[in-house]
């Protein structure tokens, strides 16, 4: 299969296929906003006033849209993506010790090649390094809990961590967020744009978290669950998670799909 | 039954939570851990266009500004054209200019800024024109899935008019909320642009 994304439609080509406008036809598919949480999901109390009431107003997808930023290796430092090291001060930090990784994809199967996935977290006992989280449990000196990568040509990435713990907020009263690592993606247009958390196979807290029920869509929950990838771990030394993330489809026209057999 | 069509569903957004800091921006965190980071200043000594600064607030339903918002934008160069390879407008590209920035507001204040260029128009579907703009993207504790809006600018009355995205917004009055005013301080141009999510003046966000 050719996994390198096909040129976009160019004035010519559109002239030989005039049912294919050289800018319309590059578009992202809609966003089927059904299976994400909604701005207002009244569980999770932050979401209350801080969600639009207005109906969004739907717009076609102009250059403005189906643009955006490219990055490049020389952004990237060699550690930036092993958070076991990238922030170490004198020894390894402290927990179980895990590679997550997995392939950036869209809608259509494609690969999202070079794109820029971060990730944060807290780190084993469920703190953050950040002045606003005030939980009881320590610091870890040896954690910074954030990194990075680049997708390769086949849209893989992958990191190497410590499992997050646990940690409580308030939402409820005795609220518990499960395990979980944040994700941000890029992918090759701005509408992509995708921030979503990343839960571990087998947490109890998944199912009674608040901001995981924000999302009305039962498969659409279990998608942001990763397994135990048992065959990527690292024998003696490290388990792995996979955790695979779909952006949205870029409309494809009928004469990519005949030449790409998609 | 039928034939299964075999397309992925998207990844469910979930809220980029209160440390959204450490992940994207560490360093307004007061956390050094990487060599280059991702910033607010979108030029650089090279860049062609006219500098500006843009500054503003989001605010919640309850008027208080929001303190840990994250804020990106992305823009055309001067010359109206996308760093892209899906732009192929005539306009030059600028090797100076990425057109990508990222910033949080401030905790305190809950101010945030970008310095960068006005972007020149750039053409629309069916190829009528767009007024100069900037697309924004919000994220934060509080907010499930990425708003996304845009900002235009005060001097470009006749082509703010002519926009066929501002134009689709059935209720006049609420184009303005898109609309950042351009002041002068020291011999800086500011543009001023508050996002408001929700109530009164509520912002147009686009389901895009």
């Amino acid at each position: 299969m050719n996994i390198q994304p096909k040129p976009f439609p160019d004035e010519a080509e559109s002239a030989r296929h005039p049912f294919l406008p050289a800018i319309d036809a590059v578009e992202f598919y809609q966003r089927d906003r059904a299976m994400h949480p909604p701005a207002y999901a009244p569980g999770y109390k932050t979401s209350i006033s801080r969600s639009p009431r207005r109906a969004l107003l739907a717009l076609q997808n102009s250059l403005s849209e189906i643009t955006g930023p490219v990055f490049g290796h020389n952004e990237i430092g060699l550690l930036d993506n092993d958070l076991i090291r990238n922030y170490a001060k004198d020894r390894d930090p402290i927990g179980e010790r895990i590679i997550v990784h997995g392939q950036v994809l869209d809608e259509n199967r494609r690969p999202a090649p070079h794109t820029l996935v971060e990730f944060w977290q807290a780190n084993a006992a469920g703190r953050y390094r950040h002045k606003n989280d005030t939980y009881l449990a320590p610091i870890d000196p040896n954690f910074g809990g954030c990194g990075r990568a680049l997708t390769d040509e086949n849209g893989y990435y992958y990191f190497r961590t410590v499992k997050p713990g646990p940690y409580p907020w308030r939402n409820y009263v005795n609220s518990w967020r499960p395990a979980h690592i944040h994700f941000s993606v890029f992918g090759s247009g701005f509408v992509q744009r995708l921030i979503t958390q990343m839960y571990f196979e087998g947490d109890p807290l998944i199912k009674i978290c608040p901001i995981v029920n924000t999302i009305p869509d039962q498969s659409a929950i279990e998608r942001l669950i990763a397994p135990l990838d048992i065959n990527a771990s690292v024998p003696a030394d490290t388990l792995a998670y996979r955790f695979d993330i779909v952006l949205r489809g870029r409309r494809s026209t009928l004469f990519e799909n005949r030449l790409e057999g998609n | 039954m039928t034939q299964a069509l075999g397309y992925l569903k998207e990844t469910a957004s979930q809220t980029a939570g209160p440390y959204v800091h450490i992940g994207l921006i560490p360093h307004m965190a007061g956390f050094d851990i990487f060599q280059n980071n991702f910033g607010n200043v979108l030029v650089g000594a090279d860049t062609k266009g006219e500098r500006i600064t843009i500054e503003g607030r989001v605010i919640d339903g309850t008027g208080v500004p929001v303190s840990d918002a994250l804020l990106e934008i992305w823009q055309a160069n001067a010359d109206g054209r996308y760093n892209h390879a899906a732009d192929r407008q005539k306009g030059a590209l600028d090797p100076d200019f990425r057109g990508w920035g990222r910033t949080g507001a401030e905790f305190k204040t809950g101010l945030y800024t970008f310095e960068t260029i006005k972007p020149g128009a750039v053409t629309g579907r069916h190829k009528r024109m767009m007024a100069p703009h900037i697309n924004f993207w919000i994220v934060a504790r509080g907010i499930n899935i990425g708003l996304h809006t845009r900002m235009y600018f005060s001097d470009e009355q006749a082509a703010n008019e002519a926009d066929p995205v501002l134009n689709l917004i059935e209720q006049k009055t609420r184009r303005s909320t898109l609309i950042a005013n351009r002041s002068e301080r020291g011999g800086n141009v500011v543009y001023t642009f508050d996002i408001v999510l929700q109530g009164d003046g509520e912002t147009v966000f686009f389901d895009i």
